[in-house]
């Protein structure tokens, strides 16, 4: 290895563009010609649309056409798609109900586009959209799933009587009856999930472009995976031909699941830019982002746990509702099941587990996959079991948990997951050591003596990453492969170029992609270029989202790399007369083990492409592809230990200690790393104490800008403890296992669990804001 | 309509656009300069921020006309040549950042708070000081470090002029 | 936004007559109030007149009686000001924990108290010290400045171009801030005047904005200190509830804010 090989704490090759301003972000981009769209929306949560009259829109400046709901469904432009097939447990497949990207005849939720304004600069847009005239009949609406699924509801889809989605199960029920039969003692709990919003801060943007004699689609657009993009407009939506259109997401500003999705806007984008013969750009406003980018979690879930006489797991019995939203976003189906329920085994041997999920619509913004997306709904729900089981047990927390720890691995859980690797209670000691565990009294009795409630809790999570072996994610309904793609090329010159399948919105592939090249061949990393996010320039790939990128984007980089090397060597045995089996790749030499003679890696690569010299039979030219399917998901895992104070004369938490500590199995760039966890706690933070999405009875959102929907701030956050724990992942060939959700999946309940800690009691939610705290601390008085 | 004179980075500029423009779109879209950044509609995330007359304040909220003869300075400006201001090479050391995209406003943010406290900060007042600047990716911790980082660095760049 | 007509008059009368011109026309300041209302399209000024450049509206001076800030002065220009901190602190606390940075940059005195924000801060200075506003017309008494939300004593077309605050004896300000907006969820300035006088201010908290707190000036009337209000009870009547706090919180927020300003003017 390199010094800037994998495990080196190198700093970021993509940085220099983002700290002078030179970033390029949609919508820093512009062409020829240029349009610009905006989208007419709906006030209402719940209508339909009794007629559209765009006439005197038409007529004002700058205005080149005013495009309505019912024109996309004349030119035949396919619904949205959830990907993933789902079916209840009578069978029946999950109850899709139709979605255009703009509402024809009904809207289902506050926000939903009726149609578009393109006109030649965005404040014309906007001032003509205002003389479109929509008449709407209001509907009566549902906006939360107690009131959906009452008797007599209104009802959202024809497609789905009683507003149910699927009533889908896993697990044995009969065996998890049985062992709550068997208990000596069982404790449940009922938990809400927030609904939250994910706020990238980049909002979403589209530049569409169509050229007439190609025929043929640019699209450059926020997306996490712009092959899944391309595929999905030109396979259901029926707007260009796969080979008509290229996809091309630049850099994008923080995804965390919300840019995954193809949405609405860019498909109409797409279509406008060839019915108007213009380029369009459409660039969503903050509040355009919090009605329409997919929102995250918003389960409800009832939960109970057996334990016999010696506090150890007999089951788990969890039945959850799960709100959608108006629609099924692409990947939604899959979100509160098989990324939720098959993770509800924690870190914990448990033999028998049954879980119901109940999948809602709402009139609300359809809801998805938000960084962890169903793993923190499952850690939340077996972390707050754990503590609250603890308590009632009157047994330690650490010790209820490392009791019931899977230790034997590999480990087959009940709900299919299969658990590789992992040292569970080495994680947890070194978080007990790091936050001083025996000196928690002592620091308790301090804060009482300053007027303060300290209180302290545990999280220990387990995640499912490197999404996902094709096969088996097949086997559960998914509509895709989960694979990753790569290919590697040797330039003529020596200097490398990596393409990848996988896309970087901040997680620094360039420099981590990079390192592990440049370590295997020993060459600095600015010799090896980093090239995603463009269907012109990148094989087909699946793109970065569920912590993949390192585990399964890196393992394809790692078989191509083996595929050059194992050529490069060929060359390299040929020209130093060697045999290739006595070759070492060195300092980006080859060189014949135990002589002096070696060759550069420039005349290697240059050799390869004059071709004057090769081996007999071999083709000229160094670039390699490979396709890496992983054998099982990995399973990064660790334990946060969170202490709080809080303040009781305003009810005000204040995070006073947060240590955190991951087995992630290799670190390529720890300080990368490290950065992900900051960032994933301090979302996971934010869900337990600051955000909500609220909608009011009618499906208004009543936290709508930043003004309402509290994001953390530097203040709202202390600075963290952070360390690993490591086993090596033996799934992948670089041993990796994946850090870009964990501290939001493992973070929330150590928060809860602590301010519940002190406060003596569990009626509290998330957020736990200062108000909800006071008030709980009343409940507290009034009961003594 | 109405033209407006200002300063850019140094350069005398000059443009012909409509009273409602806003400053942050006076740079994007007539200047070029793309670094600076709209991260939301309420005034609060702090992605627009650059330095009017020295001072780090929201483009999103100001009208060209109330820069009417200003200096302005925007990421794209404070770099020397190739050499980076102390600030933007502590994000990159300290990796301050991750997607970018609050970056420049939190780069110029930053570079005011440290001129503000003569470089006297510490963990503690840098966050309250990033108030107005909000970021989706890096939880702050990396944030924090830099700007306590470049308060030394810029100490010593100081001493050294 | 809407299209509109931007004018930086140099003198208040230039203003002034600017307005009577355009009766559509707003005046601004710093624009952090104004210019979000009308990029949300909620407002439609015809004309913005900028008072930033108007000199006789920038300044701070302290009289034996009286600190003067005149309008146009900004928070950060208030923070800085030895003369504010010397004569009346707790107005520079307030300062300082208003807004952010960036903000406070911009923003001015005038435009807050002009605007009237339910949950600003400086209403609360003015009504729990007495302030008298000065325009362009008249002088207005701070008791009579506040007519309920986003709603004051000013005619349209009139310019506040001074807040005149008396120095008190003591004076505090704490507030529990909103977690989203960072505005005022209820904050409370106290004060004592030299005549020994106490007046309670809480913004943030009440349904009808800005008000007085009579009971915890009783309190204080009779004795200057925290503890002297651990008997007090606020009722949660006419004050706001909303998803970041109930009006009981409120409530409760009023009185352990005024706890806390008592301590911090010592």
């Amino acid at each position: 290895m390199g010094v800037e090989g994998i495990g080196a704490r190198v700093a970021r090759k993509e940085d220099k563009r983002f700290i002078t301003g030179r970033g390029r972000y949609v919508d820093d981009i512009k062409v020829v010609g240029l349009t610009y769209a905006h989208f007419i929306r709906s006030p209402h949560a719940h209508a339909k649309v009794k007629g559209i009259d765009a006439e005197a829109a038409k007529g004002m400046p700058g205005v080149v056409d005013v495009l309505t709901a019912q024109q996309l469904v004349d030119d035949k432009v396919g619904n949205l798609i959830c990907g993933w097939a789902v079916s209840s447990k009578d069978g029946t497949p999950m109850k899709m109900g139709a979605w255009p990207a703009m509402a024809p005849d009904t809207v289902r939720f506050a926000g939903q586009a009726v149609a578009v304004v393109i006109a030649e600069t965005k404040n014309q847009a906007k001032d003509a959209a205002e003389a479109v005239v929509v008449e709407y009949e209001v509907l009566p609406a549902v906006a939360h799933m107690t009131a959906a699924l009452a008797a007599g509801a209104p009802q959202l889809h024809p497609e789905a009587p009683g507003n149910m989605v699927y009533d889908w199960a896993i697990g044995d029920e009969k065996q998890t009856n049985d062992a709550f039969g068997r208990a000596a003692h069982v404790v449940s709990l009922d938990l809400t999930n927030n609904r939250l919003v994910p706020n990238a801060m980049e909002p979403r943007a589209a530049i569409a472009e169509y050229d007439e004699a190609e025929e043929h689609f640019t699209l450059h657009t926020t997306s996490q995976n712009p092959h899944v993009a391309r595929l999905v407009l030109s396979a259901f939506y029926n707007i260009a031909q796969e080979h008509k259109l290229r996809v091309v997401a630049p850099d994008v500003g923080g995804g965390f699941g919300s840019k995954i999705f193809i949405y609405p806007e860019e498909m109409v984008a797409l279509w406008a830019s060839k019915k108007v013969r213009r380029p369009v750009k459409w660039t969503g406003d903050r509040s355009e982002a919090f009605l329409t980018d997919a929102h995250g979690r918003d389960h409800m879930s009832h939960a109970e746990m057996a334990f016999d006489a010696n506090h150890k797991i007999l089951g788990l019995r969890v039945r959850t509702h799960a709100n959608f939203g108006a629609y099924m976003s692409l990947f939604s189906s899959s979100v509160p099941t098989y990324l939720y329920a098959t993770l509800l085994s924690g870190q914990y041997n448990i033999p028998a587990i049954y879980a119901e999920v109940i999948g809602v619509y709402t009139n609300t913004t359809p809801v998805d996959a938000y960084r962890g997306a169903g793993r923190p709904e499952a850690s939340f729900l077996v972390e707050r079991l754990m503590e609250t089981s603890a308590r009632q047990l009157n047994v330690d927390p650490a010790e209820l948990r490392r009791i019931n720890f899977v230790t034997q691995f590999p480990h087959q859980t009940p709900v299919i997951m299969a658990y590789d690797i992992g040292d569970f209670g080495a994680s947890l000691d070194a978080a007990l050591k790091a936050i001083d565990y025996a000196g928690f009294p002592a620091r308790k009795a301090t804060a009482k003596q300053d007027g303060k409630l300290r209180g302290l809790g545990f999280s220990c999570y387990i995640e499912a990453c490197g999404i996902a072996p094709s096969k088996a994610v097949g086997s559960l309904g998914a509509g895709v492969g989960l694979w990753e793609s790569a290919e590697v090329r040797v330039n003529p010159v020596g200097t490398i170029e990596v393409l990848t399948g996988s896309h970087s919105h901040g997680q620094g592939h360039e420099t981590t992609f990079a390192q592990l090249v440049a370590g295997r061949l020993g060459i600095g990393i600015d010799q090896v270029q980093i090239v995603h996010g463009d269907t012109d320039k990148v094989q087909f790939g699946m793109g970065t989202y569920g912590s993949r990128s390192a585990a399964v984007g890196m393992s394809a980089i790692f078989k191509a790399m083996e595929k050059v090397e194992s050529k490069a060597k060929k060359i390299a045995a040929h020209l130093l007369e060697a045999s290739d089996g006595d070759i070492v790749i060195e300092n980006g030499e080859f060189k014949v083990a135990g002589t002096d003679k070696s060759i550069a890696l420039p005349m290697v690569a240059l050799a390869a492409y004059t071709a004057h010299n090769l081996p007999d039979g071999m083709e000229p030219g160094l670039k390699e592809g490979a396709f890496y399917d992983p054998s099982n998901f990995t399973f990064p895992a660790g334990a946060y230990i969170c202490e709080v104070e809080i303040d009781p004369g305003t009810g005000k938490v204040e995070i006073v200690d947060f240590v955190a500590v991951d087995d992630f199995g290799r670190l390529i760039n720890p300080m990368i790393v490290e950065g992900q966890v900051h960032g994933g706690l301090t979302q996971g933070i934010g869900q337990a104490l600051l955000e909500s999405a609220i909608y009011d009875d009618s499906g208004q959102l009543v936290t709508a800008s930043f003004m309402d929907y509290a994001m953390p701030r530097a203040d709202d956050v202390p600075s963290f403890r952070v360390s690993h724990t490591t086993t090596l992942c033996p799934g992948n060939p670089i041993g990796v296992k994946g850090c870009g959700e964990a501290g939001a999946i493992g973070s929330s309940p150590a928060v809860i669990n602590a301010i519940t800690d002190a406060l003596g009691h569990n009626r509290i939610e998330m957020p736990a804001t200062p108000g909800r705290v006071w008030e709980a601390m009343q409940l507290q008085q009034a009961a003594e | 309509m109405s033209t407006v004179k200002l300063t850019v980075n140094g350069r005398a500029v000059s443009a012909t656009v409509e009273d409602r423009t806003l400053l942050v779109h006076l740079l994007r879209e007539n200047l070029n300069l793309t670094g600076t950044h709209v991260g939301c509609d309420t005034s609060q995330c702090g992605a627009c921020i650059v330095h009017i007359d020295g001072r780090a304040v929201k483009s999103c909220t100001t009208l060209v006309g109330q820069v009417d003869g200003a200096h302005v300075t925007t990421i794209e400006g404070i770099a020397k040549g190739d050499q980076l201001h102390p600030m933007q090479a502590a994000f990159r050391d300290n990796h301050g950042l991750q997607c970018g995209y609050c970056t420049p406003g939190m780069i110029m943010s930053a570079i005011d708070i440290v001129q503000r406290h003569n470089g006297d900060l510490d963990e503690h007042t840098v966050r309250q000081e990033l108030e107005g600047n909000i970021c989706r990716c890096t939880g702050y911790h990396n944030i924090v470090l830099s700007v306590l980082d470049a308060a030394g660095r810029m100490k010593v760049a100081q001493a050294a002029e | 936004m809407y299209e509109t007509t931007y004018h930086r008059p140099s003198s208040i009368d230039e203003a002034a007559a600017l307005f009577a011109s355009h009766p559509d026309a707003k005046y601004l300041a710093g624009g952090h109030t104004l210019i979000p209302v009308m990029k949300q399209r909620l407002a439609a000024p015809s004309d913005v007149i900028d008072l930033a450049a108007i000199k006789d509206l920038i300044g701070i001076e302290a009289t034996a009686d009286a600190l003067i800030i005149k309008a146009a002065t900004t928070y950060y220009d208030i923070t800085q000001s030895s003369a504010a901190k010397q004569a009346i602190p707790a107005i520079v606390h307030l300062t300082t924990v208003l807004g952010d940075p960036a903000v406070r940059y911009r923003g001015t005195i005038g435009g807050s108290i002009a605007n009237n924000d339910p949950a600003a801060d400086y209403p609360a200075a003015v009504l729990a010290l007495n302030a008298t506003i000065r325009t362009n017309k008249r002088e207005i008494a701070g008791d009579d400045f506040f007519q309920g939300l986003f709603t004051t004593a000013l005619e349209d077309d009139e310019i506040i171009t001074a807040v005149s605050f008396p120095i008190p004896a003591k004076a505090g300000y704490e507030k529990m801030r909103h977690p989203a907006s960072r505005f005022a969820l209820t904050g409370v300035f106290v004060a004592q005047s030299r005549s020994g006088d106490v007046r309670v201010a809480a913004t943030g908290a009440s349904q009808t904005g800005v008000i007085r707190v009579p009971a915890i000036e009783a309190a204080l009337q009779a004795d200057w200190s925290p503890a002297a209000l651990d008997g007090v009870t606020i009722s949660a009547d006419g004050l706001m509830g909303d998803i970041h706090g109930s009006a009981a919180y409120r409530a409760n927020l009023i009185k352990v804010m005024a706890q806390r300003a008592v301590q911090a003017a010592g």
